[in-house]
């Protein structure tokens, strides 16, 4: 039997270690075998190959029904895989996504490069995605290929593996995800027929990329973790086209100038731990990926107060993580052709915490999607933090609720926070009646606008909302 | 035009071992009539192994430089120089390097190497083994011109083109022989794919063996064509000698423009340029 001998560097450090504490008189004996795992690379020919009994998984809300195998419909041999991908009202689901997980162990997939298939559609349609490394439990060499442009004949496509040397033991060999966005919601078929992993030997060129290959400067804040995104590998193909897909963070290895200031996980999660400046970098396959994150890590951030807990009967919420909120359609309409030099917007501080933050005020709205009905509300909230070093006379935020109503007319009323009741560098609620706000039509709210006429440059906001 | 395919047979130490190999292979080679020993002509005459790091040795290359007539007579791009931003030897390799800089109205600068007035030959055996680069509208080139191409217009003086690359098709190489009547897009041409490999990743070797009756096309150790005067649709003016280009275009007929997905810097590699007897 061949003996398939991988490193992996960390167990090998871990495992020196361990020999140089525990056993220096004992050396690994060179009939030792890592343990190993199929090499094989068929996922579908005519039949499913070696994926057991129980592999297709759907995602939640998608059509349970849609994978069949199908007879007579092949690009080789006698079968493909057959998708139907449901209108947009179906009631089973409104798209068709699963994933294909062996059931068992895992194949060793590193003497491959690629998964490769054919594929045709019944229409011309743009498949929203594809991959592989999906397996329902860390994902965590999940790739994805997005918008595959299916055509009525078979076409041969090509899923690059960023890098193969991770792939020892896995069981995603297959996921898609297809909905009827390009279809004006109607339903469609599609095929795949010859899927599996192969070394094609023609792909080169790698050219990886977080942060979708920008430099990016970020203020960031002691432990208030940041996400890396647009983690990418790009590979040049045979044909000459450039391959990109969606590489999970462990196929990167990342790296910090500063890990006293910011570090980061396997999972591509950079923890912020001290004041200072860190530039996070990575590597896929020891190519230095494109793209750079430079922190700058300035202390804490200082949230907004939490709201209480309410009723939700008893809140009608415009903003805020703590109640269910409207759909915002923007946070700053650029109103630019009337004089607003406002800037910014929403900022994602971490998962669970967002916050507003304009700057250069001197006027800005917000819009919900759609109107908001807080008739039935008494009180206004809404906390606010001047950025500004200091209030000077004369400083002033005027807030205007403004309606737009189903006969198109818009109707309005402000309230205005004077120099006395602003504080710099602090976050300040405000309380306020609804029927101070005399002459809106409180059933049909639609934009809330902030005005300073530049008497203030900066502020952030946070939970805005009507409650009883 | 007639090529022959299906070699079983490979010659893997060419360059080391070939004397013994190509013994070898005439004995274990029976088995197909096809099997073709892929090189014959093994005593060196000409050789540039590029092992001193610099300038290319000027006992041998020479320049062209700028952008000729219409690009070279292509509407290629660039504007060739003899700077050591597009060429120079270092680590063992010759290095030309096409960049996207501005220079004398062109707005890519590269090198176009040749052995014009240095040395030229009849016949022989001419190899080069390289590294290409990639992408839309990149074209490196190894190739041969007749030394009387000044006195007599070209094609009748004749050019042999032992590789040929488009960046866009980096699996793919062709080899042609320009003359009087088959030139330019009438040349006679064959190209060579490479089934699980590409020409940017790693080095390969190409090479003609031209004689009195014949030119075969080799890559690494497979013989991928053969022409001779009954191949060609005009005059056989391959029988006096010509000299040695190596160059890296951007842009022109050939390959069509670089796109917004062609990277630069490109940098061809060449580890050596051999010409045997």
């Amino acid at each position: 039997m061949k003996v398939n001998k991988y490193i992996n560097l960390k167990f090998l450090t871990l495992g020196l270690t361990f020999l140089t504490i525990l056993s220096c008189e004992r050396e690994l004996s060179s009939d030792a075998e890592f343990a190993t795992f199929p090499q094989i690379g068929e996922i579908f020919t005519d039949t499913p190959i070696g994926l057991g009994s129980d592999f297709y998984f759907p995602f939640l809300g998608s059509k349970l029904t849609a994978f069949s195998v199908e007879q007579g419909v092949s690009y080789e041999g006698s079968a493909s895989m057959r998708f139907d991908v449901p209108n947009e009202d179906d009631p089973e689901g409104n798209y068709a996504g699963a994933i294909f997980r062996i059931d068992g162990a895992g194949r060793d997939l590193t003497q491959f490069d690629a998964l490769t298939f054919w594929a045709k559609a019944s229409q011309g349609v743009v498949l929203g995605e594809m991959g592989f490394g999906q397996d329902f439990e860390e994902n965590k060499y999940q790739v994805t290929a997005t918008n595959l442009s299916l055509s009525t004949n078979w076409v041969k496509y090509i899923i690059p593996i960023p890098d193969p040397s991770k792939l020892i033991e896995e069981r995603g060999m297959f996921w898609y995800s297809a909905g009827t966005q390009g279809t004006g919601g109607l339903g469609y078929t599609f095929w795949l027929d010859e899927v599996r992993f192969e070394k094609l030997g023609t792909l080169g060129q790698p050219k990886p990329a977080i942060l979708n290959g920008e430099v990016i400067d970020q203020e960031a804040f002691i432990d208030v973790p940041v996400t890396l995104t647009g983690l990418k590998q790009t590979f040049n193909l045979a044909s000459g086209q450039n391959q990109t897909v969606l590489a999970s963070p462990s196929y990167f290895d990342f790296n910090s100038t500063d890990i006293e200031v910011a570090r980061v996980s396997e999972t591509g999660i950079v923890s912020v731990v001290s004041k200072g400046q860190a530039t996070i970098t990575a590597t896929l396959g020891n190519v230095e990926a494109s793209g750079s994150l430079n922190l700058d890590v300035i202390g804490s951030f200082d949230f907004a107060p939490i709201p209480p807990i309410r009723d939700p009967n008893d809140v009608v919420c415009i903003y805020s993580d703590a109640y269910q909120t409207a759909e915002i359609e923007y946070y700053n309409g650029f109103f630019n052709p009337d004089g607003q030099t406002t800037l910014g917007g929403n900022i994602i501080i971490n998962d669970n915490n967002n916050v507003i933050r304009y700057t250069d005020l001197n006027f800005v709205a917000l819009k919900t999607t759609n109107t908001v009905d807080a008739s039935g509300m008494e009180n206004l909230h809404f906390d606010i933090k001047v950025e500004d070093s200091q209030i000077d006379a004369g400083d002033f935020i005027t807030f205007i609720l403004l309606a737009q109503n189903p006969d198109g007319t818009e109707d309005q009323a402000s309230i205005t926070i004077s120099t006395e009741d602003l504080v710099a560098g602090q976050w300040i609620p405000i309380e306020r009646p609804l029927s101070d706000f005399v002459g809106v039509t409180t059933s049909n709210l639609s934009l809330f606008f902030f005005v300073s006429d530049f008497t203030v440059n900066t502020i952030l906001v946070d939970n805005i909302y009507f409650y009883n | 035009m007639k090529y022959i395919h299906n070699y079983k047979i490979t010659l893997k130490g060419v360059l080391l071992n070939a004397c013994l190999l190509a013994a070898v292979l005439l004995m274990t080679s029976c088995e197909t009539n096809e099997d073709q020993v892929v090189a014959n002509l093994q005593s060196i005459v000409m050789q540039d192994e590029f092992d001193i790091d610099g300038a290319p040795d000027s006992s041998i290359w020479t320049y062209d430089i700028g952008t000729g007539e219409n690009g070279w007579g292509n509407n290629e791009l660039q504007y060739y120089t003899d700077k050591t931003d597009n060429v120079k030897v270092e680590n063992g390799y010759l290095l030309i390097t096409a960049k996207e800089e501005s220079l004398n109205g062109s707005s890519y600068t590269s090198a176009r190497l040749t052995t014009n007035g240095l040395f030229e030959r009849a016949y022989g055996r001419f190899e080069t083994r390289m590294r290409l680069p990639y992408g839309q509208g990149i074209w490196p080139a190894f190739w041969l011109l007749g030394s009387n191409c000044e006195e007599i217009v070209w094609p009748a003086c004749g050019e042999i083109d032992i590789m040929e690359y488009r960046g866009q098709e980096p699996t793919k190489v062709l080899g042609s022989v320009h003359g009087p009547g088959y030139s330019g897009g009438e040349a006679i041409t064959k190209s060579y794919t490479l089934e699980d490999d590409r020409f940017d990743t790693g080095f390969h070797v190409f090479g003609i063996e031209w004689t009195p009756d014949y030119i075969n096309y080799y890559v690494d150790d497979v013989l991928y064509n053969q022409i001779t005067p009954a191949d060609v649709t005009g005059d056989w003016v391959f029988d006096h000698p010509f000299y040695i280009i190596i160059n890296l275009a951007v842009g022109g007929s050939f390959p069509g423009n670089p796109n917004s997905e062609t990277t630069f810097p490109q940098t061809m590699l060449i580890d050596y340029v051999r010409v045997y007897e």
